[in-house]
């Protein structure tokens, strides 16, 4: 992933190894050490990302029931039936607009933390692990802790009792529908476990802008701040950005965990994955439909990939612009 | 990322680590814990699933039995997972199934060929049992599984907040709102059914004068009386005088016993508990009439052994199911009376269960007897499910009743041609 734009323009380029040190060769010919390097990960790519998606290709044009080496073949009744489903169409239409919401909001935070970060003077390293820890926390355990600490409904819940200071009445927050308030919580998770990452790839886009270039909108008469940030620091930012926003949109079609954690025996809520495993994995154990719906997902998420790789120019390297 | 370092001597080592990190990773994958550790006497090896109970010492229990018996070697799983159906429906479909495992009856497990038929070792001891239970768990004159336990579930209350709101017991639910309302305080909400209410989803059925499904396995709880209980149900809902989103669920007495609502729905399970945070101040009553012509009552839950009929040691596990849940009286009468209060399934037992004689689980067992409504093993988790979102998108959610449950009567009505064409 590209997280730097125009390198060659200026400025600090990668330091290049010393051709006086003798390297160290490893045994063997380039083509063995590619190989031996790469082997591994493709071995369990091709295991357990490419076998899966091509089993469950398969599966959906299946009767399967109770079963994943189905023999009776339907064509594409599977799609049918979770194309008319109203739960798994309405779970698509609901998540377009979190993703719509969920996407700028974490975009928009990381960034401003890495902006922060990046100006400190003093203890940046500290405020950098900080912000970056929640991601070594699993979606689980936050669930959890937000469920049952913060955002639990009983007046001792944190949040409760901030509230209960200016004299608000107990929420609540997962329990009663209306007014959605679950949504509050779910975001505010999500904010807290993701933004520390996309902070990071945005920082070390940031530290790759070269001084030179600030140095000279100063000469030319522009106002560091807003003028800056906007003409300068946002442009350079552009292949970062579209990799993030591309990334986000993905978890966010991909969300699972915390509302799996969170919104346990409901109907309303369910990210497309949530309402496949209550398909696929609950009582009904219909592995056809649920592939068949995987497969919609998946399509789902090539076609916004692709669309939005057209409108922003990711991966068309330095023509992006 | 380029703002790091970059020297090569760097990198390679990262490299390398992380190669070692990989392989590390993946040995430490073979040795995963399949819950079929060797040994044992006779070299049978048996593997059984528990939901995981609340009461202390229930664990230590299960297995403390198993290690008495010496013609296995039996492993006990204690599935603490909030949806222990999803995992034990998914597990019996692959090769780690469990030998054994406790649910409740229901009938595509036996249609499915899921569970063994356990007539021959339930006959001889036939008429021991509570008729209700063997009949819960008969299908075409054979019986499917065997009873461990019998768990009413009923109102809790506090007596003294009760008598402080000047509340009488509720028999209606109109009086149950009512008196909802009377015992919300700043500090205490007047009821707590459960964050998604789910627990009492049959008895509002019951008391309506309802039913799940008539004896011709037919739907009938689509009735006036039950639509007109769901509506009085959202109205108590959006009351504020429920306790919503507590930490803990219906089955745990932690509400009740931390004093965050004065009426509780939960189980005669949690009697030791209350009784010993809240010594005599407390009280029980079935579910009151949900309309003025229905009649209260009280669900007759529980948990019983089934055999995985498609597991390798059918016979061993039956062996051991016939052992201890049918021979060793006394370990039943343990699992029943020592952790949480169950009655024991077993008339033999029941009547020699002194703790279950005085006070409060007195009363229980005379709920148990005047209100309670058994398992119906036509009803399955698909069923279950239909009708948990009716209650969702119309107690929780503001839809209409009568279309919450049309969306539910198919569901219902696929699941009933499956089973019964």
């Amino acid at each position: 992933m590209s997280t730097t734009t125009k390198l060659d323009l200026a400025g600090p380029a990668p330091a290049k190894a010393s051709p006086a040190r003798p390297r160290r060769a490893l045994r063997g010919s380039p083509t063995f050490n590619f190989w031996l390097f790469t082997g591994p990960f493709l071995i369990g790519l091709a295991i357990f990302v490419y076998a899966p998606i091509v089993w469950s290709l398969w599966l959906s044009f299946f009767d399967a029931r109770f079963t994943v080496t189905p023999d009776k073949f339907i064509g594409f009744d599977n799609y049918k039936y979770m194309l008319t489903n109203d739960d798994f169409v309405g779970s698509l239409g609901t998540f377009t607009v979190f993703a719509a919401f969920i996407v700028p909001t974490t975009w928009a935070l990381s960034l401003g933390l890495a902006l922060l970060v990046n100006r400190l003077r003093f203890m940046r390293a500290f405020f950098r692990s900080v912000f970056f820890l929640p991601t070594a926390c699993s979606y689980v355990a936050a669930s959890l802790i937000w469920k049952m600490s913060i955002f639990s409904g009983v007046r001792f819940g944190l949040m409760n009792t901030v509230l209960g200071w200016f004299g608000v009445e107990n929420i609540a927050w997962l329990a009663d529908p209306s007014p959605p308030w679950y949504w509050f919580v779910i975001v505010t998770a999500r904010l807290w476990l993701q933004s520390g990452f996309y902070m990071i790839l945005f920082l070390a886009a940031l530290q790759n802008i070269p001084g030179e270039l600030y140095e000279a909108a100063a000469i030319d008469g522009a106002k560091p701040g807003w003028q800056t940030f906007w003409y300068i620091t946002l442009p350079q930012l552009r292949a970062t950005s579209t990799a993030v926003i591309l990334l986000l949109l993905i978890a966010a079609y991909q969300a699972f965990d915390e509302f799996f954690n969170l919104l346990s025996k409901t109907t309303w809520g369910r990210p497309p994955l949530v309402e496949l495993y209550y398909k696929a994995l609950g009582e009904s154990q219909d592995y056809g439909a649920g592939s068949a719906g995987a497969v919609i997902l998946t399509v789902l998420i090539i076609i916004v990939t692709l669309f939005q790789g057209k409108i922003m120019g990711f991966g068309r390297g330095d023509e992006a612009k | 990322m380029s703002a790091m370092s970059n020297s090569n001597w760097d990198r390679r080592n990262v490299l390398r680590a992380a190669m070692g990190l990989a392989a590390a990773g993946g040995l430490a994958a073979c040795g995963g814990n399949t819950g079929r550790s060797g040994g044992g006497s006779s070299g049978v090896n048996l593997n059984q699933y528990f939901h995981a109970y609340g009461e202390a010492g229930t664990e230590q229990a299960i297995k403390k039995y198993a290690k008495a018996y010496d013609k296995a070697n039996v492993t006990t799983q204690w599935i603490t997972s909030a949806d222990f159906e999803s995992k034990l429906f998914a597990t019996l479909l692959t090769k780690s199934a469990p030998d054994l495992f406790e649910f409740h009856p229901q009938i595509q497990l036996i249609k499915s060929g899921q569970v063994a038929d356990l007539t021959d070792i339930i006959e001889p001891v036939k008429d021991d049992f509570n008729p209700a239970d063997i009949a819960s768990h008969t299908v075409d004159g054979k019986i499917y599984g065997v009873r461990m336990i019998d768990d009413p579930q009923f109102f809790f209350y506090r007596k003294s907040m009760l008598e402080k709101a000047k509340v009488d017991v509720p028999t209606t639910l109109d009086e149950l709102a009512e008196a909802a309302a009377k015992l919300t305080t700043g500090k205490v909400k007047g009821l707590y059914m459960g964050n998604d209410l789910h627990s009492v989803i049959n008895p509002l059925i019951w008391s309506a004068g309802a039913d799940t499904l008539n004896s011709k396995n037919e739907i009938a709880y689509h009735t006036p009386g039950v639509v007109e209980g769901i509506k009085k149900m959202r109205k108590l809902f959006t009351s504020g005088n429920l306790l919503l989103g507590a930490p803990t669920e219906s089955w745990d007495p932690s509400s009740f016993t931390q004093g965050l609502a004065a009426i509780q729905f939960c189980g005669m399970w949690a009697m030791p508990t209350i009784q010993e945070a809240l010594g005599d101040d407390w009280g029980v009553f079935p579910f009151p009439k949900t309309i003025d012509s229905g009649k209260q009552s009280v669900v007759n839950g529980g948990w019983s052994m089934f055999v995985n009929a498609k597991g390798k040691n059918v016979d061993a596990a039956k062996e051991y199911v016939k052992w201890l849940w049918i021979d060793q009286k006394q370990y039943q009468e343990d699992w029943a009376t020592s952790y949480g209060f169950h009655i024991p399934p077993r008339t033999s037992i029941a009547q020699s269960a002194t703790k279950l004689k005085t006070g409060n689980a007195a009363e229980g067992v005379k709920l148990f007897n005047e209100f309670g409504h058994f398992d119906n093993i036509g009803w399955t988790q698909a069923m279950i499910t239909a009708l948990e979102d009716v209650f969702a998108n119309s107690v929780r959610k503001d839809m209409d009743p009568e279309a919450a449950l049309d969306k539910a009567d198919t569901a219902v009505n696929r699941e009933l041609k499956k089973l019964f064409g």
